[in-house]
């Protein structure tokens, strides 16, 4: 059980575990709104307030966002792929472990009032050990280097998955568009995530070693620190958004009856947010003064980054249109992402405006924004995929009933709570403070944000209940209840562990449509094909073309993920509290972890001893 | 039967290979994304060496462009362990394992010299990790690529243990192939670091 490698188990740790984190990060909100709700509480105290906000930040951008996303790609990937696994089995054991316990690492010194404590994007110097010398900081720095290893071979997973592991006749031009956004993602991260798991090492040798990076004293610069921390910053953005906006892309249809509008418009669309999303960091930093030049070519490229998602609204927008909307759950999550999408979108926009930014950077607008954004982008779709997926994870159909009541306290509770902080924030109201005096005109619409943001929790617990309550009581699904048109619904549901029994082979974009679409280009064929029944086998496929040219050897459950993630959180822990024996022998333990691990193997074709070269 | 399927058999001529093949093999494209996302990390490295130095106010490096001689030898090793292992995989290709062991053990030596003169070098230096932000900078620049060449080290070695233990040859040798990819990279990886470290100081002159 723990040493599995299935991607359908994988899938599922991830879904749980990041929903979990979801609901912790909502208690720390719920905590925090209770001590705005008016003028001069005192529920909190400052230190404590700014753990609160800074673990929140913390666990819904790095522990929920994307881990969740890893969640529905690691189920979905190779069921959409028709593949019988990802290309690295034990690497996603590896990357879920190690996930789950830098999670548990950043959360270690919270019960005892040490939790991180300086924002989630954690400037120096304030950060810095003169300013911030306890180990609250220290526990950030190096979580976030753990969570950069689990982030990284993810990636490595996606991209190589997609490269390799397509059914034949899966050309690049026939993949969902989930897989688009994921790839697009784990690609943005695997050049991102260096930047801040490199900045906060380095802060952590200024604050432990007396290195001077970021200590002006010494000839550092503060600076650098934000500039590493963006050019992470903002692409992450996209990566938490992307394969959200895919489940979108892929599932919105489906209640629409027709395909995607735009499809190939969307899936370049998904890649060029990207591309310019490597070029847009400076504008989280328009308020420290840099050179004119510098802010106008960095304004300009935030304007123009607005024009591939406003592609892919259209497409959405295109596909309702002309489509016969069927208003069940998923489809409401995703009507309501739309609207949510283009509010947070429009609020960014503003923002990308030089002049406008100074007024507002650190107010309550920006706070505003960015729960527009992250909410509006990946809590609708994601509750949304989790109703429309459900059945193919569990076998049972959520309730519709409760589904529909659930997003509706969602979205009312969202708007009434989140809408009202763009005011206070032009009012004046920074982000960030435990407490406000009276008297400023704030105290009315932050009792009026604090209800609205107690609505949205309700709707999420209802939306949690729905979930639990279905386990048991849902309505027995078929393999495909909602008559989609992608691989992962012509396998029964839940899916048996090899997936596909043989492997199938693609002709377009829909291959359960086909018999239905007109001028399809040809007939995928899902029944018959590769049997590959000769141990654990699937078809490796050229990259574009999805032309079959090697027969994989995939390898069985292994415990060496899990003892190599042991001794990786150990190595860390030995870090943090300075004990150079257990990070030196949690090393050498490391070292050897991955050399059981890999060790050429015949079973896996690896060795001169594999038997059976070649064959039918 | 439909079209695709036709296709495929008809573009399969003769059969699949199976299991781990070079370039068809996940871990070749497994080391290309990993290679990428080191890439990425020593970029972000070197920018921040740029960007200290651009801002730096004093003079630029501050205790002097540092000496070429040992840096130079060091890269001169570097090259000749990447020139080692093309040859010895070039060997195991064509199904000798000699020259592969042969490949395994000099790149593995010239590693080692190359690490024992970063030490001398090391410790010949009036700054530190400490002293200022040049010496954060050149000690992690250059201690992170000693890390890299220490695990490519190990790797080899690992490679020598199964190259005697007869597991490699002309059908199978994807294991070796990846980590001389490795290799490779750790190479170039150094000689952006030497430029970086050593070259650049002198050109602003």
């Amino acid at each position: 059980m723990l040493t599995s490698v299935d991607h359908k188990t994988i899938g599922k740790r991830y879904l749980v575990t990041a929903f979990l984190f979801l609901l912790i990060g909502g208690l720390e909100a719920a905590v925090m709104r209770a001590q705005l709700a008016q003028p001069d509480q005192s529920l909190l105290t400052p230190e404590q307030y700014n753990q609160l906000f800074t673990m929140h930040g913390v666990t819904m951008i790095f522990l929920y966002a994307l881990p969740i996303l890893s969640g529905f790609s690691n189920f979905l990937w190779p069921l959409l792929l028709g593949s019988r696994d990802m290309a690295f089995p034990r690497l996603n054991a590896f990357s879920y472990w190690v996930f789950l316990f830098s999670g548990l690492f950043l959360y270690v010194s919270f019960p005892l009032g040490k939790a991180p404590d300086a924002g989630w994007f954690n400037y120096v110097p304030y950060a810095s050990l003169p300013f911030n010398p306890g180990i609250n900081i220290d526990v950030y720095a190096l979580g976030m280097v753990l969570l950069g290893v689990s982030t990284t071979v993810g990636s490595i997973n996606f991209v190589v998955s997609l490269i390799r592991t397509r059914a034949p006749g899966m050309s690049i031009n026939r993949v969902p568009i989930l897989v688009w956004g994921t790839l697009t993602a784990s690609a943005g991260n695997l050049l991102a995530v260096p930047a801040v798991s490199l900045a906060f090492l380095m802060l952590w040798m200024d604050r432990r070693f007396g290195s001077h990076f970021f200590d002006i004293a010494g000839g550092g610069q503060p600076l650098l620190w934000q500039h590493l921390f963006w050019m992470f910053g903002h692409p992450w953005v996209y990566a938490i958004v992307l394969p959200a906006m895919g489940i979108v892309s892929d599932a919105l249809p489906v209640f629409c009856r027709r395909p995607l509008v735009g499809y190939t418009a969307v899936a370049l669309a998904t890649v060029t947010t990207m591309v310019l999303g490597f070029g847009v960091w400076v504008h989280h930093m328009f308020a420290t003064g840099l050179p004119p030049v510098s802010l106008s070519f960095f304004s300009a490229a935030s304007f123009i980054i607005v024009i591939p998602s406003a592609v892919a609204v259209f497409a959405w927008l295109a596909t309702i249109w002309t489509g016969r909307p069927q208003f069940t759950t998923p489809f409401l999550f995703f009507a309501g992402f739309i609207v949510v999408f283009v509010i947070g979108g429009l609020s960014g926009f503003m923002t990308a405006a030089v002049p406008v930014d100074t007024q507002l950077t650190d107010t309550y607008f920006i706070v505003a924004h960015l729960h527009y954004v992250l909410i509006g982008i990946n809590v609708l779709p994601v509750a949304g995929g989790i109703h429309y997926w459900f059945p193919k994870l569990t076998g049972r159909l959520m309730s519709e009933r409760l589904g529909k009541w659930s997003f509706w306290i969602m979205f009312i509770g969202f708007n009434v709570g989140f809408f009202p902080m763009h005011i206070v924030g032009l009012l004046g109201m920074p982000r960030r403070v435990y407490t406000y005096p009276d008297g400023l005109g704030w105290g009315a619409l932050n009792l009026v944000i604090t209800a609205g943001a107690y609505l949205f929790a309700a709707g999420v617990l209802l939306f949690a209940f729905n979930i639990v309550r279905s386990l048991r009581h849902g309505e027995k699904a078929g393999p495909n209840p909602w008559d989609a048109p992608s691989l992962e619904w012509a396998v029964p549901s839940p899916p048996p562990p090899y997936n596909f029994a043989v492997i199938p082979s693609v002709a377009s974009r829909y291959p359960l449509w086909e018999d239905r679409l007109e001028g399809h280009e040809g007939s995928s064929t899902i029944g018959e094909g590769m049997l590959l029944d000769d141990g654990r086998e699937t078809v490796g496929t050229s990259a574009l073309d999805a032309i079959p040219d090697v027969i994989l050897r995939m390898p069985g459950d292994s415990p060496a993920p899990l003892i190599l993630a042991m001794a990786l959180a150990a190595l860390f822990g030995g870090m943090l509290v300075h004990s150079w024996w257990l990070s030196g022998f949690a090393a050498v333990a490391a070292v050897m972890a991955m050399t059981v691990w890999l060790w050429p193997e015949a079973a896996l074709g690896q060795t001169m001893d594999v038997v059976d070269e070649p064959r039918g | 039967m439909s079209l695709v399927a036709d296709d495929v058999r008809l573009y399969r001529g003769e059969a699949l290979p199976v299991g781990s093949k070079g370039r068809l093999s996940s871990g070749w494209w497994g080391m290309l994304t990993v290679i990428a996302t080191e890439a990425a990390l020593f970029a972000y490295l070197l920018f921040s060496y740029f960007y200290v130095a651009a801002q730096a106010t004093g003079r630029w490096p501050p205790h002097g462009p540092p000496k070429l001689g040992l840096a130079a030898a060091g890269t001169v090793l570097l090259v000749l362990g990447s020139a080692t292992m093309w040859w010895g995989e070039k060997g195991i290709r064509a199904g000798r394992r000699g020259p592969l062991l042969v490949g395994l053990v000099s790149s593995i030596v010239l590693a080692v010299g190359f690490l024992v003169l970063e030490v001398i070098e090391w410790s010949g230096k009036d700054f530190s990790l400490a002293s200022d932000a040049y010496g954060s900078l050149y000690y992690t620049v250059t201690g992170f690529h000693m890390l890299h060449v220490i695990v490519g080290a190990l790797m080899l070695a690992m490679l020598a243990v199964w190259t005697a233990l007869g597991y490699f040859g002309a059908r199978r040798h994807s294991t070796i192939s990846i980590a001389v990819l490795y290799w490779h990279f750790v190479t170039v990886v150094w000689i952006a670091v030497f430029v970086t470290f050593y070259v650049t100081p002198y050109l602003q002159r």
